[in-house]
């Protein structure tokens, strides 16, 4: 294993207070227990939004707090869900009065955290929880769908809408109205490797991917011999389109995310290739985010989300927002 | 159950976890996120390190302060599911009072529920609670017999069985549910977890 890390115990707090540090504009870290949350106080009436998770997904979620998205994130430790006491306490932190939205990711480990903090939090709260991934079939034998990166795209809408006096009921609707909306499918080239394990969580062989894979490296559809980029996207977008079903005249929005070790210079190729395939199949590609967004470690690989977008989420998606990973228009 | 039985007994389940640890490391690492064991022995950890604080402390304030400790120093689902565990257990009634066999019989019955009723897993969903639940069921049986010891002796096969059960089970809870049929051949982590738990608190009882 070759990480910058000088012991396993500390890895993540030094990781969260040079976060910190490097954006002290925009945040504060608070230690023990661990949560990122606005410098600014929410402002009177606005509903806060948190989300939080296992850490190794960065920028998710911390670099999404911030003006016009997350008001609080609470960071566990690598690929493990955080704890109760976290999400009490974030909540304290920021509820101005208008009550607290949770955004988790399907796992039964957040789903379970984030449950056990919700009740030990006595102000008003809600939660959505996003599973968008297509490469795991939601069936009797499963407790559903993955939640995978269109958690960003959630995040981002439902942030607008909190920043524009939405009220929780109206957060929570749009927020499922998103992560249904969605579908996300990844692909890996390699394994990442926790820092605590010390090696690869998955051996691949140096021509092969595994299809389908999930953030945390966790196995998905199958596992094939390389292909080229176009058959990899087209294959993808398949299993997507298969699940989402969009309309010919509907808006959409392509986000081509990152897993942690794929450059930026690849995933703009990725993204070419799917808007060459969905222009063929007569899909309008109407909005854009190509980035490392929800990444797994040190992954190379990379996911590709779907948002069909009717004006309410293209207006939110718009709007502005300052976050140490997402800003525009301000 | 007296708050040195629990400390002696978290120092021999840390002992018999690290000798296993890379055993159940891979098996998560087959159908999980390959996080279970961390989990366990930074949990395992942070108890014996409570031996100070809590040594001198009556049962039920030992057990609320393992739990708190469990619930936020864990994370994932086993966090969350000891973390109630030990919740439930230290909100038991009487626990100034002489805990006999029976008692604590009631006290692990009651932890257990409130596992399943946190983590909604029942019996064949390839959990910990394939382990957990029977387990559960044969102490329930138990708890009013005086000679307990040949009981226990019964819990620890049980136990066996039901952790090597779940090798050839679809997953329906967990991060393995996503796997579908790809998680099946491979024993459950949490399940080899739990079952090394109670195969040592057991044989540790018997012994004694």
């Amino acid at each position: 294993m070759k990480k910058f890390i000088n012991n396993n115990d500390d890895f993540l707090k030094e990781s969260l207070t040079g976060f910190g540090k490097a954006h002290s504009d925009i945040i504060n870290v608070n230690l023990d227990p661990s949560f990122v949350s606005r410098k600014n106080k929410t402002k009177d009436g606005k509903v806060s939004l948190i989300s939080g998770g296992g850490s190794g997904h960065e920028p998710m979620h911390g670099g999404f707090v911030g003006h016009g998205m997350l008001d609080a994130a609470c960071p566990g430790f690598v690929f493990s869900a955080p704890t109760p006491d976290q999400m009490q306490a974030a909540a304290e932190h920021v509820d101005s009065g208008a009550g607290v939205l949770f955004i988790v990711k399907n796992y039964s480990g957040d789903i379970m955290n984030f449950e056990m903090g919700a009740e030990m939090y006595s102000g008003k709260n809600d939660s959505i929880i996003t599973n968008d991934d297509v490469a795991v079939e939601d069936s009797t034998f499963t407790t559903g769908r993955r939640g995978v990166a269109a958690t960003v795209l959630v995040e981002k809408i439902v942030g607008s809408l909190a920043e524009h006096n939405g009220s929780l009921e109206e957060c929570k609707k749009l927020g499922e109205k998103v992560n249904k909306n969605a579908g996300t499918m990844g692909v890996a080239f390699t394994s990442c490797t926790v820092p605590a394990a010390g090696k690869p969580t998955f051996d691949i062989g140096d021509d092969e991917m595994e299809f389908g894979v999930g953030i945390h490296g966790e196995p998905g559809r199958k596992r094939e011999k390389i292909q080229p980029s176009k058959t990899i996207v087209g294959n993808i977008l398949e299993a997507i389109l298969d699940n989402l079903k969009p309309e010919k005249n509907e808006k959409n929005l392509l986000f081509i995310n990152g897993m942690g070790g794929t450059p930026l210079t690849e995933l703009y190729l990725v993204y070419e290739d799917a808007c060459q395939i969905l222009q063929s199949k007569g899909i309008e590609v109407t909005k854009s985010l190509v980035g490392n967004y929800c990444t797994s470690l040190e992954m190379q690989g990379a996911s590709i989300t779907l948002l069909k977008c009717d004006d309410e989420i293209l207006k939110h998606w718009d709007a502005p927002v300052h976050t140490a990973a997402m800003r525009w228009g301000m | 159950m007296s708050v040195s039985f629990l400390i002696s007994q978290a120092k021999s389940v840390q002992k018999v976890i690290d000798e296993n640890s890379a055993e159940i490391e891979v098996l998560d690492q087959k159908i999980g996120d390959g996080d279970h064991i961390f989990n366990i022995q930074r949990g395992l950890k942070l108890v014996v390190e409570l031996e100070d604080a809590i040594k001198d402390l009556p049962l039920a304030k030992a057990l609320n302060m393992i739990a708190m400790k469990v619930l936020s120093g864990i994370g994932g689902s086993s966090g969350a599911l000891f973390g109630t565990f030990f919740m439930t257990m230290a909100k038991s009634s009487d626990l100034d009072k002489d805990v006999d066999f029976n008692k604590a019989c009631e006290m692990i019955i009651s932890g257990i529920k409130a596992m399943k009723e946190r983590g909604k897993a029942d019996v064949g969903e390839k959990t910990m609670m394939d382990v957990l639940l029977p387990v559960s069921e044969k102490l329930n049986e138990l708890k009013n017999e005086s000679e307990f010891k040949p009981g226990l002796n019964e819990v620890i096969k049980i136990a066996e069985e039901r952790m090597l059960s779940t090798k050839d089970m679809l997953a329906t809870k967990g991060r393995a549910s996503f796997l579908g049929e790809r998680a099946k051949g491979h024993i459950d982590p949490g399940a080899r977890s739990s079952q090394l738990i109670i195969d040592t608190i057991c044989k540790s009882v018997i012994n004694n």
